[in-house]
């Protein structure tokens, strides 16, 4: 009993605030008394969703988002399949460098690169406010590299012995014996690198400065800090601005949750 | 000729050269995102660095520890480095106990398993920026937490109130994270031995009892891993203190070192400053790592 007491007031604190959003976000006049937790039928709107799309064109920032966050997905897999099935099935001279580079790596923290990769990035190669440059640092993810290699080493070594003796090269027997049967990883790296790129502030925040070019994330995040004071309904609109980028990564969870395990999790965190 | 050289190869470069291949994109990815920056942030807080005009050729002398001086003697950076340490004081021992108590009692739950996971797990998914939206709306001046409170809420508002800026972030910070963390516990708590708590039933200890007794002891590798990583993500902090007190307010009484190290380096045109704050941040995070290691395993 106590214990679903206690599961019950930890559920209702997570995700009453997310229910207090998308409430806050149909509000007409913004309302905080106690009873503004039931919506009131007569304080309803889709008014706030226009008036943030006003503010920040929620088409170009979801382009954008979809552009950064599809982008770092597509490398991600590409060359973490590459270098991974490569680490778990080939051998070849510096294979034990490249594995240890992919340890090392993992330890590097982020705060440390953030200057340098800024200079690099927007004064020596020129990259602001281009897809490039935003997509640059994420591209390839060492975790999933890590994630490949652990499932590539999972597969039994008949089904490459037998395809060598079919007289298949490398690469072909990477492509149609294990790609197909690492599948449910695919899955998972693609799910979990998802939510990195589309959650990521500090560094397209950095790199864009041009509207045009920000993905919503950075848009949002202006209009809270600039506009919104100014703003007639000010909470109404972030609150829907929230909404429209929070509701892909909660509704894709929710729908793959049983593919988010605790072990691969920190793939989706730059680290 | 071109047989010879087939032939030789693979002695030369492995069974496998096309290995080389398919890892080459990775290590060059690397060599120029990690290791080239890596090298030039250590080398820049060690020189006088600034913004040139694209190709002007000019020279960024050698000023051996002067940044790191500049960075110490700066009172806005020792608040920063003060306020991550509150930020850390509250943060870490809230972000355990908050996912060791719901994990421990999810793992026990027989119904509803799967609406609560997903419940505890959505802040962590979830962006910052768009949580942070209705954060401000609660615990604005107007909003719900001080209209619950009434006479009770805090003046000035939390998030202009110097004393309650950081401990608000700090909160915040815990519960979008714990998600993660409940999961990490719930994996670490399929493998404590039954027969340990079947133990301390029989020696007569009650539930309470053998949470502490069994439960928190077998969990301690876990709990170092939670408290390391927890203190590497209020190191990186960011976005809480940029949005959530609009830019580390009121008067830096919220600004953490990576906000110092945008203004620093990119709003001031300092980066020679701010990549001495980066180094001096990561020395701090790996010491302190070090020591919450030495600390908990002790024990």
């Amino acid at each position: 009993m106590r214990r679903m007491i206690v599961l019950g007031l930890g559920a209702l604190l997570f995700v009453f605030p997310f229910y207090y959003m998308f409430i806050g976000s149909l509000q007409a006049e913004p309302d905080t008394t106690v009873t503004s937790v039931l919506p009131d039928p007569g304080n309803l709107t889709l008014g706030n969703y226009a008036e943030i799309n006003e503010k920040v064109n929620l088409g170009t920032s979801l382009l954008n988002s979809g552009i950064f966050t599809g982008g770092v997905i597509a490398c991600t897999v590409v060359f973490g399949v590459l270098a991974g099935y490569a680490l778990a099935r080939l051998r070849f001279r510096g294979r034990g460098a490249v594995f240890g580079i992919v340890l090392l790596v993992q330890v590097v923290p982020f705060q440390l690169l953030l200057i340098p990769l800024y200079v690099l990035i927007v004064r020596g190669y020129g990259l602001a406010d281009s897809h490039l440059g935003v997509i640059l640092p994420f591209a390839i993810n060492t975790t999933a590299v890590f994630v490949f290699r652990q499932f590539f080493l999972q597969l039994p070594n008949e089904l490459f012995d037998a395809a060598h003796v079919d007289g298949a090269g490398e690469l072909r027997v990477m492509w149609s014996v294990a790609l197909p049967l690492v599948r449910p990883a695919l899955l998972t790296v693609v799910l979990l690198t998802f939510i990195g790129p589309w959650n990521e502030f500090l560094w397209p925040f950095l790199i864009t400065k041009q509207a045009d070019m920000q993905p919503l994330a950075v848009s949002l995040a202006n209009y809270i800090s600039n506009v919104a004071g100014r703003a007639a309904n000010p909470y109404g609109a972030l609150l829907a601005g929230a909404c429209v980028l929070a509701a892909p990564v909660i509704g894709l969870f929710i729908a793959f949750q049983r593919h988010f395990v605790s072990t691969d999790i920190g793939t989706g965190v730059k680290g | 000729m071109t047989g010879l050289r087939a032939a030789r190869m693979p002695s030369l470069l492995g069974r496998h050269p096309v290995g080389l291949l398919l890892t080459a994109p990775y290590v060059v990815f690397v060599a120029v995102v990690f290791a080239y920056p890596l090298g030039f942030a250590v080398w820049m807080s060690f020189h006088d660095y600034f913004f040139a005009a694209p190709g002007a050729t000019v020279e960024r002398p050698f000023v051996g520890l002067e940044n790191y001086a500049a960075v110490l003697g700066d009172p806005a950076v020792r608040r920063a480095f003060l306020n991550v340490a509150i930020f850390l004081v509250i943060n870490v021992p809230l972000t355990v106990a908050i996912a060791l108590v719901l994990a421990v009692a999810l793992n026990g739950a027989i119904r509803g398993r799967t609406f609560l996971r997903v419940a505890f797990y959505v802040p962590y998914v979830t962006a910052s920026v768009a949580v942070v939206g209705v954060w401000l709306f609660l615990f604005s001046r107007e909003g719900l937490v001080n209209q619950v409170l009434g006479p009770l809420a805090p003046d000035p508002s939390w998030l202009v109130n110097e004393a309650l800026a950081m401990p608000v972030i700090a909160v915040f910070v815990a519960w979008k994270q714990s998600g993660f963390f409940i999961l990490l516990y719930l994996a670490a708590l399929q493998n404590v031995p039954r027969e340990l708590y079947e133990a301390a039933s029989v020696d007569g200890a009650g539930r309470a009892r053998s949470f502490w007794s069994v439960t928190v002891p077998a969990l301690r590798p876990a709990t170092v891993l939670v408290v390391v990583l927890a203190t590497i993500t209020g190191a990186n902090l960011f976005t809480e203190p940029y949005l959530l007190t609009n830019g580390g307010g009121p008067n830096g009484a919220s600004a953490s070192p990576v906000l110092l190290m945008y203004q620093r380096g990119v709003e001031q045109g300092l980066p020679d400053v701010a990549a001495a704050i980066g180094v001096l941040l990561v020395i701090g995070v790996v010491a302190l790592s070090l020591l919450n290691r030495r600390l908990l395993e002790a024990r």
